[in-house]
């Protein structure tokens, strides 16, 4: 089994296709996909450099908003995101193909030595950690570095870009491209440093004695228990490891039925990648309905097309040799989310035979490590940083990504990591 | 005779003469916007095949096609003897009609032919006079446009007892510059020189030139219309303002004599709804209605108006009318400047969705509003709008008489 069955989901454009689209675009005044987008990148700045035949400068003023612009053009939602705001909807149906004209110029970029402008900023003493290798703490490292900051981002594994490297599946983002960005970052003069978990091998006491700022962008953690009989059985993978497996190469078994649980995009992403790494059969538990499936409909559509096998109001409760045993859900009264709360239908148990589990039911906090950080205010397990500087209770730690907003796209991540970075930057000065 | 088959009733065959002399390449072009070919250029002089063999072909084609009337393009040095010869051998042939090639921009023009006679109205006389000596058929003078005021020549042309016009030649141009090599298009080994424009970019400028010959008394003759006429549309508008032929080439260039059906069907279409019967129903029906400056209504006034159904919130006209026009456009009901509208959206702090999908409704804010006491109704924001009769210009009612420039000044 090879990746090459993970062929892209959304192949590049050539370069005169990418000029007739380029050509498309109305060039809408304070446009609403840039105001859709979290990094507010200027997309009609950019995709009229497309059309001018002005690539490099195409590519920079992507940068300039989004340093992680590469993988977004990959990895974002754009149909609920820039593409999804496109007037076109209202004007002739099609919206302007944003992402791959995004990704047309950052392919241009990249391919092209990967040259930023030289920074005019002077160098500054004051010395910022980053921990966690993530788009967050790359996308805070890189505009603090702008500013002329000494920055390091102390990342767990041993490669840098967080989950564009280890968890987007490979249809989407690969890890060569997320490497990419990470040798971008780093040869802005960002120090990285890999292996390295702050908490165990590095104590927080040092970073905090050595560094003038911290920026926390350390993510989640591992998935979620699923906390039923038979979970510790091998053939149980979590999704993250799972995709984390394949995607490096380590691990790319997978069994002949393989029963995911989940409703989010992740579920998704592992019920694809099983079927394309040979699964002949994948079926997707999800304990409410189809309209309450928090995955975006685009991911939904795509895993239809690939032939997952959907169960509604499905719920495991054992893990047995060779099935998952279930029970059927109703749904009840709203719970305080407003969603209404799924009850298990007494005497309703069935089997599905599978001989590989997926739980796939969001990740855990990193508690262990975050309440080390002294001050540091944490709700529900996430860290309260103030929206437009990314700044905590204590007011050295900044943060921003997946361990404050619970988990979102690589783009918020990018946009939050920003703000902080301008935080940083005026705390600092 | 592609042409013929494909519907047209005549053709000028372009263009006759001697010496024969030519370089490659002879085309550049002028792209907009991903579209080909808004404009074309030439370098190319007249036809590469020598005189006996057009002569020989024009013969066949009126054998094949008696009815379709082949008019010989003509162009020789400006000498009395050879304007004869070519003039006896064409109408030997066959033609049905002469052009005189008064207009041709470059090379010929070095040699005292093409646009040096057509700047001259001396010259442009003179040569119709020697061409009617000889001639039996009709005789056509084609105008350049470049020159100050193109009624010169064609009253010059009259004068020499022309049978009619037609224009216009093409326009004196440089299309642009090879940014790699730094040499103008078309290249011809490292140079290029000046060479003449025409497609859909020059009709704009032929529309005016034919409208000063056919409203000029004393150039009164028939015109034949040309310069940019790509379908029937532009067709109809060279008729309406005065022409009783057009002649297409561009077009034809481009998309080869299929264009010709949709140039019959849809000006058909169009002369149904009118109630037009024939082409001399409506020739010269816009002429009275293009008129001096002085003449226009100073006290008409209309307003924009923007229909909110149908705005897609793209803003173009809000910042047509701020660094464009008279800044009469807001946007949620403030007066700020486009700088102050996009700081704003930069600040503004987003995320992606959960749970709400596209398409998203145009927020009210972004749906511009007309300051009508401010609005001169200059018509900008109506032409960049990209939704048809999303904005309209209404006319509105001031109570006032209409008074002309020219009136106000009588009135003073």
């Amino acid at each position: 089994m090879t990746l090459e069955a993970f062929a892209e989901i959304h192949p590049p454009l050539g370069g005169q296709a990418a000029v007739v689209e380029a050509n498309r675009c109305l060039f809408c005044f304070d446009a609403p996909c840039m105001a859709a987008c979290p990094t507010h990148i200027d997309v009609p700045k950019f995709i009229k450099k497309i059309a001018s035949g002005n690539l490099r400068g195409s590519s920079l003023a992507i940068l300039d908003s989004n340093i992680l612009g590469l993988s977004c053009s990959r990895v974002c939602p754009v149909d609920v995101l820039c593409e999804g705001a496109c007037v076109m909807h209202k004007y002739n149906k099609q919206p302007i193909e944003i992402g791959r004209l995004q990704r047309h110029a950052m392919d241009h970029f990249y391919s092209n030595g990967a040259r930023l402008p030289v920074s005019a900023a002077p160098e500054r003493s004051q010395r910022i950690a980053c921990i966690g290798g993530g788009p967050a703490s790359l996308s805070c490292a890189a505009e603090l570095r702008r500013q002329g900051f000494q920055v390091t981002v102390f990342d767990a594994r041993p490669q840098a870009g967080g989950l564009n490297t280890y968890g987007v599946a490979e249809y989407k983002l690969r890890p060569v491209d997320s490497q990419l960005e990470v040798e971008m970052i780093r040869s802005m003069g960002v120090k990285m440093e890999h292996g390295v978990d702050v908490g165990t091998s590095m104590p927080l006491d040092q970073i905090e004695a050595e560094f003038d700022a911290i920026f926390l962008g350390l993510g989640l953690g591992p998935t979620e228990p699923l906390a039923i009989p038979g979970e510790d059985s091998p053939a149980v993978v979590d999704a993250l490891h799972f995709i984390a497996a394949y995607k490096t190469g380590i691990d790319t078994d997978v069994g002949r039925r393989v029963v995911v649980v989940g409703g989010g995009n992740t579920a998704i992403d592992a019920a694809n990648a099983a079927t394309l790494l040979g699964a002949e059969e994948v079926h997707l538990l999800y304990r409410r309905g189809e309209s309450e499936m928090p995955a975006f409909a685009f991911e939904y559509k795509h895993a239809k097309q690939m032939g997952i096998q959907f169960h509604w109001l499905t719920q495991p409760v054992a893990i047995h040799a060779t099935s998952v045993e279930c029970v059927r859900m109703e749904l009840g009264a709203p719970d305080k989310t407003g969603r209404r709360r799924p009850q298990p239908v007494a005497g309703s148990n069935f089997h599905i035979q599978c001989d590989m589990v997926i739980p796939s039911i969001g990740q855990t906090k990193l508690l262990r490590f975050l309440e080390q950080a002294r001050g540091v205010e944490l709700r529900n397990g996430a860290v309260v940083a103030d929206q437009a500087t990314g700044q905590t209770s204590n007011p050295k730690y900044f943060a921003g990504g997946d361990c404050v907003n619970g988990g979102r796209e690589v783009v918020d991540a990018v946009a939050e990591g920003k703000r902080a970075a301008l935080g940083i930057a005026t705390w600092l000065t | 005779m592609r042409a013929f088959d494909a519907g047209w009733g005549g053709a000028v065959w372009k263009t006759l003469g001697d010496p024969i002399v030519n370089v490659s390449s002879r085309y550049s072009s002028v792209d907009w916007n991903g579209q080909r070919m808004m404009g074309l250029n030439n370098i190319e002089l007249i036809t590469d095949r020598p005189l006996a063999v057009n002569l020989r072909e024009i013969a066949e084609v009126k054998k094949r096609y008696p009815g379709h009337a082949v008019i010989a393009s003509l162009m020789v040095e400006s000498k009395r003897e050879a304007w004869h010869t070519i003039v006896r051998q064409s109408e030997d042939a066959g033609a049905d009609g002469l052009e005189l090639n008064f207009g041709c921009p470059h090379g010929m023009s070095e040699r005292g032919m093409g646009s040096a006679v057509g700047q001259v109205p001396e010259y442009a006389q003179m040569i119709t006079e020697w061409v009617k000596e000889a001639a039996r058929t009709p005789v056509l003078v084609k105008l350049t446009p470049n020159i100050s005021d193109i009624r010169t020549v064609a009253r010059a042309a009259k004068r020499g007892g022309a049978d009619g016009f037609s224009a216009i030649n093409t326009i004196n141009s440089i299309t642009g510059i090879d940014l790699d090599t730094l040499t103008p298009r078309p290249d011809v080994g490292g140079l290029s020189a000046h060479g003449g424009y025409c497609g859909p970019a020059v009709k704009p400028i032929a529309l005016h030139l034919v409208q000063q010959i056919c409203g000029d008394a004393e150039s009164k003759l028939p015109v034949s219309g040309i310069g940019g006429i790509s379908g029937w549309r532009d067709a109809a508008e060279f008729i309406l303002l005065g022409c009783g032929t057009v002649q297409v080439c561009t077009a034809a260039m481009h998309y080869g004599f299929r264009i010709v059906e949709d140039m019959i069907d849809g000006l058909s279409n169009w002369m149904d709804e009118k109630g037009f019967r024939t082409i001399d129903d409506f020739v010269g029906l816009s002429l009275p209605k293009v008129t001096e400056w002085k003449h226009l209504d100073l006290n008409y006034k209309i307003v924009a108006r923007i229909h909110e159904e149908k705005c897609i919130g793209c803003d173009l006209c809000y910042v047509a009318c701020w660094d464009g026009a008279h800044q009469c456009i807001h946007l949620n009901g403030a007066h700020h400047t486009p700088a102050q509208v996009e700081s704003a959206g930069r600040a503004r702090i987003t995320s992606t969705p959960t749970g709400k999908y596209p398409p998203y409704s145009t927020p009210v804010a972004r749906i511009p509003k007309v300051d009508e006491a401010e609005c001169v109704g200059c018509n900008l924001c109506a032409l960049v709008c990209p939704v048809t009769g999303c904005i309209t210009m209404e006319r509105i009612e001031n109570g006032l008489p209409k008074e002309s420039w020219e009136d106000r000044g009588r009135n003073v």
